[in-house]
């Protein structure tokens, strides 16, 4: 079983909400497919137990001992990234186009590396992970990696929760594809909505099964039932709303999971909401 | 002039910073976040034009292809696969490259567009507010940022970029000349401050740093900042109004409040980014 969590965009909560459950689930295995901002092993005491170069992608090289300077490459190339001879190595896509037409075979594509992946072993169990290099794509195949990382660590019985990514592309579509539910959570703000309408198209474009949590409800009674009267014309699925809490903060600034403080009300929530989840899941297995 | 605004990751507040800031300082705004784009909700600009963004797709003609498979052998993305009985396409793969059509003998591969999703430009007072919007389900963001940054407007320009560092971001970069970093004070915001500050550094932009719902018991960011000989532009305290504002879709500094600390902030930009 895996659940992916996501959002329309950073910072509604989702990766302190797909810690929490990991933390209630406890046999869990996690992966961490928010690779922009991978936060998720910051909470934990871990050391990593397999660490791999990740090639996600090739770049355009132009050995200058062989080129005459004809332009050929430039002139082919559709994203601008040839210019007197050097290749910007930010704008090539590593086609290859430029590597057929060059009358002297000065060009060619050279694989490149865009990520460390990791296998961390924490007190709280498996974290598969990456941290990209700057300024690398996030890929698709780079969540797809991580999350075959994470079965390889995980049988049937055991619950897979992923971090998904944010957005709407290529990572978030590698993160969703295949996966069995997908918790989204917003916000009830004006963007929020708009992310949210966003987001579950896609869900629904891909047909997995959906649920949303609204977090923070309370700061806007109005947007919280909207998102509601929404996700009800859609057959989406509330299966948690959680209230504003300040805890949450000290949680994230404490580096321990929200579901260790007793008189959160945040947590009395999300516990709520894994209740719901665990229902889902027993129900999809009978 | 163009001012990309950054964030490590997504929800630091760097759209709030973006249009409010394009409101004190008399800037347009472009709003490069194509996956996510909110600033027009803030802004709500009028008399919106629209653009298609297209990408090119190659389609095979049966009656010339052999199926000798070579366009799908030098496809880098997987996007052409030879079947027993024809090419077949996934689009959402291709990236208009043409490297098919350089290969194919038969000459049978011609190119065609489709859309993937729109520019759209309108006006706020004087300034010019454009966004991208990608359309759902397309993968590739990279072509709507690049029709959106072809030209520019006059005058200064905020750039609100995607979150993160991703190539997305970068593809924006490319065409900023300085940059102010988002963050927050909290362990998330410093880890991924850290990282938009390797990558402007990659690009030798000069740069400051706001920093957002700051809290007086945190000074993480400033110690940083001090060590690494960063500018602080300014600091934007959190308030249940504010809150309250963004979520409805209001602008922050139509709190007397905030509107002097965007004024302190613009004036802060004057000295770091000396322009005019
Ligand atoms: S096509 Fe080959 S020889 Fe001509 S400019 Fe490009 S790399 Fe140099
Ligand atoms: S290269 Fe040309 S002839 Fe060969 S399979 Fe592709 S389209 Fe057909």
């Amino acid at each position: 079983m895996e659940l992916t969590v996501i959002s329309g965009k950073g910072g509604t909560g989702k990766t302190t909400i797909a810690m929490a459950l990991s933390e209630l689930a406890k046999d869990v295995v996690k992966a961490d497919c928010d690779v922009d901002a991978p936060n998720l092993y910051l909470f934990y005491k871990g050391r990593d137990i397999k660490k791999e170069y990740f090639y996600g992608g090739k770049k355009a090289v132009i050995d200058k001992k062989f080129c005459t300077d004809c332009k050929e490459c430039e002139k082919v190339c559709q994203f601008d990234a040839i210019k007197d001879g050097i290749v910007n190595p930010f704008k090539c896509e590593g086609c290859g186009a430029c590597t057929l037409v060059c009358p002297q075979k000065a060009v060619r594509l050279k694989e490149e590396k865009t990520a460390d992946v990791y296998i961390t072993q924490t007190n709280k169990g498996i974290i598969s992970r990456a941290q990209m290099e700057v300024g690398s794509e996030g890929s698709g195949k780079l969540i797809t990696q991580l999350r075959s990382n994470a079965r390889k660590f995980s049988d049937e019985n055991i619950l897979i929760i992923i971090d998904g990514s944010p957005g709407i592309g290529c990572p978030v579509i590698s993160s969703i594809t295949g996966s069995d539910a997908v918790l989204i959570v917003t916000e009830p703000t004006q963007s929020g909505l708009e992310d949210f309408v966003r987001v579950m198209e896609l869900c629904r474009h891909f047909g997995v099964l959906t649920f949303a949590c609204i977090n923070k409800y309370d700061i806007n009674d109005k947007m919280a039932g909207e998102i509601g009267g929404f996700c009800r014309e859609n057959d989406v699925y509330v299966i948690g709303k959680i209230p504003y809490d300040d805890t949450v903060m000290k949680s994230i600034n404490e580096l321990k999971p929200i579901v260790h403080y007793e008189g959160s009300k945040a947590n009395q929530a999300i516990r709520k909401m894994w209740d719901n989840i665990q229902e889902y899941i027993n129900r999809i297995n009978q | 002039m163009n001012i990309a605004i950054l964030s490590g990751k997504g929800g630091t507040g760097k759209t709030t910073v973006s249009t409010n800031l394009s409101t004190i300082i008399g800037a347009n705004y472009i709003d490069c976040d194509v996956e996510e784009p909110n600033g027009f909700i803030f802004l709500n600009p009028s008399q919106i034009k629209r653009e298609e963004v297209q990408v090119d797709y190659p389609v095979v003609d049966s009656n010339r292809c052999t199926l000798c498979g070579d366009c799908a052998k030098v496809c880098q993305f997987h996007a052409l696969v030879r079947t027993k009985k024809d090419i077949m396409l996934f689009e959402k793969l291709c990236h208009g490259c043409h490297a098919c059509e350089i290969v194919c003998k038969q000459g049978a591969l011609t190119f065609e567009k489709r859309e993937i999703g729109i520019i759209e430009e309108g006006r706020y007072g004087n300034l010019i507010c454009r966004r991208g919007i990608l359309n759902v389900g397309e993968p590739m963001a990279v072509p709507v940022i690049k029709k959106l940054l072809k030209n520019f407007p006059t005058g200064i320009n905020l750039i609100d970029c995607a979150p993160g560092t991703s190539c997305n971001v970068v593809n924006s970069l490319q065409y900023a000349d300085s940059a102010i970093l988002v963050t927050e004070p909290s362990v998330f915001g410093f880890h991924d401050l850290k990282m938009a500050v390797q990558l402007v550094r990659n690009f030798h932009l000069p740069f400051g740093v706001i920093i957002n719902k700051y809290n007086a018991e945190d000074d993480r960011v400033q110690k940083y900042c001090e060590k690494e000989d960063i500018n602080i532009l300014g600091a934007i305290p959190y308030r249940r109004e504010a809150a309250e504002a963004y979520s409805s879709g209001k602008m922050i500094v139509e709190l007397p409040e905030y509107k002097e600390i965007f004024e302190e902030i613009a004036k802060r930009l004057r000295e770091v980014f000396p322009w005019n």
